[in-house]
């Protein structure tokens, strides 16, 4: 049985220096909630205090109802998995996997038969009998991972666990914790900083800066709809374009903006904003066309780097206001360094965000087009 | 210079067979050099540590008062150490006895006030600082007359017992108490043990801790399963630096026992004894095979050590 987990208007104190600022959230059973956001935005500190680690200062922290702001972390059914692994040097893999049941007091077949059981689900039973610094990158995360789930926990929270692998494993383990979180089902919460873990792992992902909850949501609700500017830089890889403009005209059915200089018209973008307001355009670089006749023209620009991936190129390029656009195109498109080359967009895919960087544009005819 | 310069400049392409013998002479300008900059602690090495105990290992094989030149008598010296001399025996005891008093009762309890300073209290480094102290003034003649001074019969100990009604004895005068003032004394030189703890605790990652908390661990446990096993190699260290201070241990007792070991050689240390046997005597081949002695008991002890150190010491890498 999954556990739901509250936090209602959770604040933390160091003193009197405040750092997280009342945040409300509500993580449903068996849900795989990734928080995210850069460094020193308290996404760590909030997993923190679910776990127990550190003291709640204000704000009630339930889980499955119960309020939990004063229950020792080893009695809130909580396993965690570090980002420096915080396995024990001088234990052996079995000792580490074992230490918990046997501070619990269980048994020792018991105990074995959980080890076993654990140690094969992560393909580890040939290292039991070896201490931790024999072990691979990918080996001692598998090993932390174990620790947490032979205890059988309610609730899974991983603190980066796989910022210190290499690239190629850091891919291959969010592949194998995602299907261990199908296979379990259990709730789990993941701190990372690296949007592309959030995105392909994340049933719910948070996005958080400076204490505060900038945005909840699916994957793709955060990547289409971001609420701010801010969201809108954080969530999507190459990170969208921002471009300042003045909005000349706007209504229901679309509206018409001034970009670098350029008049440009966005039928089926509703901006919220009153004429002559300025306002910040972002575009993603995959919706980004190069040359063509569909959509929008957005100017020229002139190619400053070409970066050939293969599936997909990138170019970064410049308009004449000396505003910076990535493009992401086709990987065989042949585009040469300081060709110029114009750019078009598809209105119901561009965002416009106010002073304050809230999002102000609604595409009035993007879920019927994305139905077609 | 520029003449010099010319020269070596000329001689280079000129015969060919010149560089060299100049590559040569600038190899060892160079190597006479770094033996220069060796050259203080090779004189202090050669002149005042290998040149003496050589001359000592040789003079343990003699008899020599100073006076008169050395003769040579064999093994005389250790067959009397091993089969005739009940000093040695009594130095022996009493050393064994304050070493194994001493090092773990000071090890103990520098560990236990090196958790308490690594729970993050105000001022920390103040207290080090003053915790410290002792261990630079404890070995010297001032602290072991003060020491004197604090366990004698109208020292300020008794004056603090008889507050609570208790008249107590003369610690350094009853033999069965001044040795225990001397392990006292050692204790309270807790200082640079304890700073090399707490540098030990201060290296145990923090989030073993809290996964031991969310397993459920006690204080207790996490000390015994964690705290013990990881400040091994800081413990081991401080064990065997703390054995060898212990068994080389000579100031306290010689100020305590006014030189004399007493009462009834109950601070007669292995050090002390060796010094009345050199300076009192001046049996000087003798006292040099009880200092090999010494040597070699202190050599065993540090194998000993290292050979168990394999089943009980946790090296992360």
């Amino acid at each position: 049985m999954a556990t739901s987990i509250v936090l209602d208007k959770i604040v933390k104190r160091y003193g009197s220096v405040e750092v997280i600022h009342g945040i409300d959230l509500k993580i449903e059973p068996g849900e795989f909630t990734v928080f995210v956001g850069p460094s020193g935005c308290g996404k760590s500190t909030l997993l923190r205090m679910i776990a127990g680690l550190e003291a709640i200062s204000g704000g009630d922290l339930l889980i499955d109802g119960e309020r939990m702001n004063d229950v020792p972390a080893s009695q809130r059914g909580i396993a965690m998995v570090f980002q420096s692994y915080a396995l024990y040097p001088h234990m052996t893999v079995y000792k580490n996997l074992a230490f918990g049941l046997e501070t619990a007091g269980y048994k020792k077949a018991e105990i074995d038969r959980r080890v076993r059981d654990v140690a094969k689900i992560l393909k580890i039973e040939d290292y039991l009998a070896r201490k931790p610094k024999a072990l691979s990158g990918g080996q001692r995360q598998r090993v932390a991972i174990g620790r947490a789930i032979v205890r059988e926990p309610k609730i899974f929270l991983f603190d980066e666990p796989l910022s210190n692998l290499d690239a190629e494993l850091r891919v291959a383990m969010r592949v194998e914790i995602a299907k261990l979180h199908q296979s379990l089902g259990n709730t789990m919460i993941y701190v990372t900083h690296d949007q592309v873990e959030a995105m392909t792992m994340a049933d719910k992902i948070v996005v958080l800066k400076d204490g505060n909850v900038m945005q909840v949501g699916a994957p793709l609700d955060l990547y289409n709809r971001p609420a701010t500017q801010f969201v809108a830089g954080f969530i999507g890889s190459p990170k969208m374009n921002f471009v300042a403009g003045t909005v000349e005209s706007a209504d229901e059915r679309g509206s018409v903006l001034t970009i670098a200089g350029r008049t440009v018209r966005l039928p089926g973008l509703a901006v919220a904003a009153p004429r002559g307001a300025a306002v910040t355009f972002g575009v993603r670089p995959e919706h980004l066309t190069v040359g063509g006749e569909t959509g929008e023209l957005l100017g020229d620009v002139t190619v400053q780097l070409v970066e050939h991936l293969g599936g997909e190129t990138v170019l970064y390029t410049s308009n004449d206001a000396g505003d910076t656009l990535n493009v992401a195109v086709d990987g065989q498109l042949r585009v040469k360094t300081g060709e110029r080359v114009p750019l078009r967009i598809d209105p119901a895919l561009c965002h416009v965000f106010d002073g304050a960087g809230r999002a102000v544009a609604t595409p009035v005819a993007r879920t019927e087009a994305r139905v077609a | 210079m520029t003449s010099q310069t010319s020269s070596v400049g000329a001689a280079v392409p000129a015969g060919g067979r010149s560089a060299p013998a100049g590559r040569t002479r600038r190899a060892f300008g160079q190597t006479t050099a770094g033996y220069l900059f060796l050259a203080p602690w090779l004189i202090g090495f050669f002149g005042l540590t290998l040149g003496p105990a050589l001359a000592s290992l040789w003079l343990s094989f003699t008899n020599y008062d100073l006076l008169q030149s050395p003769t040579f008598i064999g093994t005389a010296n250790y067959v009397r150490i091993a089969t005739a001399d009940p000093k040695f025996a009594a130095a022996m005891k009493v050393t064994f006895l304050y070493v194994i008093l001493s090092v773990p009762l000071k090890l103990v309890f520098a560990l236990l006030v090196a958790m308490a300073f690594n729970r993050g209290i105000r001022g920390l480094p103040l207290y080090r600082a003053i915790f410290y102290l002792p261990s630079l003034l404890g070995t010297s003649v001032a602290i072991a007359v003060l020491w004197r001074q604090l366990f004698a019969a109208d020292g300020l100990v008794n004056a603090a017992l008889a507050n609570f009604g208790i008249i107590g004895p003369s610690w350094i005068s009853n033999p069965n108490y001044s040795l225990y003032t001397l392990v006292v004394l050692s204790v309270w030189q807790f200082g640079s043990p304890m700073i090399i703890f707490l540098a030990g605790l201060r290296q145990i990652p923090t989030d073993m801790y809290e996964a031991a908390s969310l397993d459920g661990a006690s204080r207790t446990r996490q000390f015994f399963k964690i705290t013990l096993p990881l400040l091994t190699p800081v413990i081991f260290f401080n064990f065997v630096i703390q054995t060898i201070d212990a068994f080389k241990a000579f100031t306290p007792a010689f100020i305590i026992s006014e030189g004399t070991g007493g009462p009834i050689n109950s601070t007669l240390f292995y050090t002390l004894y060796l010094y009345q046997e050199a300076f009192g005597f001046f049996r000087m081949g003798y006292a040099s095979a009880l200092a090999w002695i010494l040597v070699i008991i202190i050599a065993i002890f540090t194998a000993f050590s290292f050979l168990s150190a394999r089943y009980w010491v946790h090296y992360d890498d």
